[in-house]
């Protein structure tokens, strides 16, 4: 699937996006978010204070427990400051 | 009928006549046109610029999103959202809602419940660049705006 990073997410991990392929175990926002962080030190910045991350699964807002079975597109960020 | 909603998401400075134009334009049966627009604050002269970033297509998709809901809530006759994104100058636009509706009561509150969701759920990020200082600050999400789009809720 296809991860996007965003805002300081994106600087700390030090890239916009990427192609990803998670193992079988990761079926969860939160094990994606796991998995991401065991990666190497820089995804554990970007990742370490998991309640300040937001992820949408194919453009629509998703709560770190939903699935992320089907989507085509998960993208990370921090709270939104819009407006 | 569906009111027309129009979403845009650009770099480009928008023009606030143009875009209730787009909503009143040959039309009589409308009695009440609200706008707000949010400018770039320069926080007591301390910010040299803004820039926000964006998740283009999602961004798009939520403010939709948001009109939608808006939409259901109140009985509107027009929406326009323009939010744009890259550098912002203090003084410089950043947002724009215009509601149209047969009464005044329904475009003012839908035009606060647009920001207040809008800041809550658009995927934009703003960075502070502050003068004299490199590299710029990511702005914190504040609670007063969840609270303010939480209190449209129940």
């Amino acid at each position: 699937m296809r991860a996007l990073y965003f805002a300081w997410i994106r600087e700390r991990i030090g890239k916009a996006e990427e192609e990803i392929v998670v193992p079988e175990t990761v079926v969860t926002v939160a094990d994606v978010i796991a998995w991401l962080s065991g990666k190497d030190e820089c995804y554990a910045a970007a990742f370490e204070s998991t309640k300040s991350i937001r992820a949408a699964l194919d453009r629509t807002h998703a709560r770190h427990d939903a699935p992320i079975a089907g989507a085509r597109e998960i993208a990370f960020f921090p709270p939104m400051t819009g407006g | 009928m569906d009111p027309a909603a129009i979403v845009r998401v650009q770099a480009e400075p928008f023009s606030i006549e143009a875009e209730i134009a787009r909503l009143t334009r040959g039309r009589t049966d409308l009695g009440a046109v609200v706008t707000f627009t949010g400018l770039c604050r320069d926080e007591g002269g301390a910010l040299a610029a803004l820039e926000i970033e964006h998740y283009p297509g999602m961004a798009e998709e939520e403010i939709g999103r948001v009109v939608a809901e808006a939409s259901a809530r109140w009985p509107l006759e027009g929406v326009v959202v323009v939010h744009r994104y890259g550098e912002i100058l203090p003084g410089d636009p950043i947002v724009l809602v215009v509601t149209a509706g047969r009464h005044r009561g329904e475009a003012f509150a839908a035009a606060s419940f647009l920001m207040d969701y809008l800041k809550t759920k658009a995927p934009f990020w703003k960075k502070e660049h502050r003068r004299g200082a490199v590299p710029g600050d990511w702005v914190a999400a504040k609670a007063e705006d969840d609270a303010a789009a939480e209190k449209w809720r129940g």
